[in-house]
């Protein structure tokens, strides 16, 4: 197994909307990276978070398991969570968990961002 | 009323997985070839519905087979992470060792009382185990999907129907001494599930996966494993609008089975009738 630096960096491309780049692994491991850049996200974003996975390169179940606990504490603050930039591996992995219900998936950055109401 | 099943100990042949297959030890890939995500043999394929044809006597394929997968989200209680650990204290066993003995003997290390019947090609991303028990008394015929599948973890996400919506983690992890854990992220796909989670589901639930971790470390010679619990309410809000989950419920279609009709009997080629 490679080794590959983990990083979730938080900007914010237009007023209401956080995004969250995120570079390598999402696992379990990652709860307390994933879980502060959501918080820092969270606290700028009045209309939602958007999760760019465009450098993610390994996921696995548990980090599906962290994507859901993300979704609540969204639902939570009443904001909307969406993503973009999945390959289509990914995509498909969101689609069979059906993690899709509930995660907008797009294809663009600019997509997710006019999806959550805002212009960039 | 729909408690998590207890589980029994009863190996069938089909317990038994099948030697390990090519699609355990991917090749590597060739310069020429495109590599993709490092664990894409790991996840399993895509598939709007389940199938669930074969089983052996007592399980009940028709829980399960043309279901749609429900997680977390879909289900209706509060959303629950639970989490057991033990440690092999004084077994030199590798996390990997772990999980491949756990995928052979999975249904094994279950309490008595319910019965997993393992896929043939063992639990590999993709294939779908059956399960029969009892839930408050009730019988209860339900499965699970084999999502991901790795030498260091694998887990199973749970069919419409199931008493709960969501995933199971098993995996490993750590050395000197290695760590196993089962981590739960789960909903009670309906109302009446929900009322029974209240009323000892969540304590039976906890018996079970304390009892598999205990045999499990028992497998490894650990003579006195210390199971160590951790509960989490993610979510204390019931998803109201997915009380119709309950149309699904497994102990309903299970108590239901004998007033349904039973699929034709298919001809074949020289006009006899197969019966399916």
């Amino acid at each position: 197994m490679s080794e590959t630096t983990t990083a979730f960096d938080v900007r914010h491309p237009t007023e209401g909307v956080s995004i969250i780049d995120v570079r390598g692994d999402v696992t379990p491991a990652s709860e307390d990276g994933l879980g502060d850049a959501f918080a820092q996200a969270s606290e700028a974003a009045a209309a939602g978070v958007v999760i760019n996975f465009t450098g993610l390169d390994y996921m696995n179940s548990g980090g599906i398991g962290l994507l859901v606990t993300l979704l609540v504490r969204a639902q939570r603050s009443k904001q909307q969570l969406a993503a973009f930039g999945l390959s289509d591996h990914y995509r498909q992995i969101f689609e069979l968990t059906r993690l899709d219900d509930a995660i907008a998936i797009h294809d663009t950055e600019a997509d997710a961002i006019a999806a959550l109401g805002t212009e960039k | 009323m729909s408690e998590q099943p207890d589980m029994a100990t009863e190996p069938t042949a089909a317990e038994t997985p099948a030697e390990p297959t090519a699609a355990e030890t991917p090749a590597e890939p060739t310069a020429a070839e495109p590599t993709g995500p490092r664990n894409a043999d790991s996840w399993a394929r895509p598939v709007d519905r389940l199938s669930a044809k074969d089983s052996e006597k007592g399980f009940d394929p028709t829980s399960v087979d043309g279901r749609r997968i429900a997680g977390p989200i879909q289900g209706f209680g509060k959303m629950w992470q639970k989490t057991y650990t033990v440690a092999l204290a004084d077994a030199d066993v590798a996390p990997q060792q772990v999980i491949a003995d756990w995928k052979k003997h999975y249904g094994e290390f279950w309490p008595k009382g319910n019965r997993f019947q393992a896929p043939l090609a063992g639990l590999q991303p993709g294939e779908v185990g059956l399960i029969t028990g009892k839930a408050g008394g009730l019988k209860l015929s339900t499965g699970v999907l084999v999502l991901y599948s790795d030498d260091e973890s694998f887990s199973f996400m749970t069919p419409e129907g199931h008493p709960f919506a969501g995933m199971i983690t098993f995996s490993a992890h750590g050395a000197a001494p290695t760590t196993a854990q089962v981590q739960l992220l789960i909903r009670a796909q309906d109302p009446m599930v929900e009322l029974g989670m209240a009323l000892g589901g969540h304590r039976k639930e906890d018996q079970m996966w304390i009892h598999t971790l205990t045999q499990l470390a028992h497998h490894f010679g650990v003579e006195e494993p210390a199971v160590d619990k951790q509960v989490v309410c993610v979510d204390r809000k019931r998803q109201w609008r997915r009380a119709g989950n309950i149309r699904h419920d497994a102990v309903l279609h299970t108590m239901t089975r004998p007033f349904r009709r039973s699929p034709k009997p298919a001809a074949d080629p020289d006009g006899d009738v197969k019966e399916t």
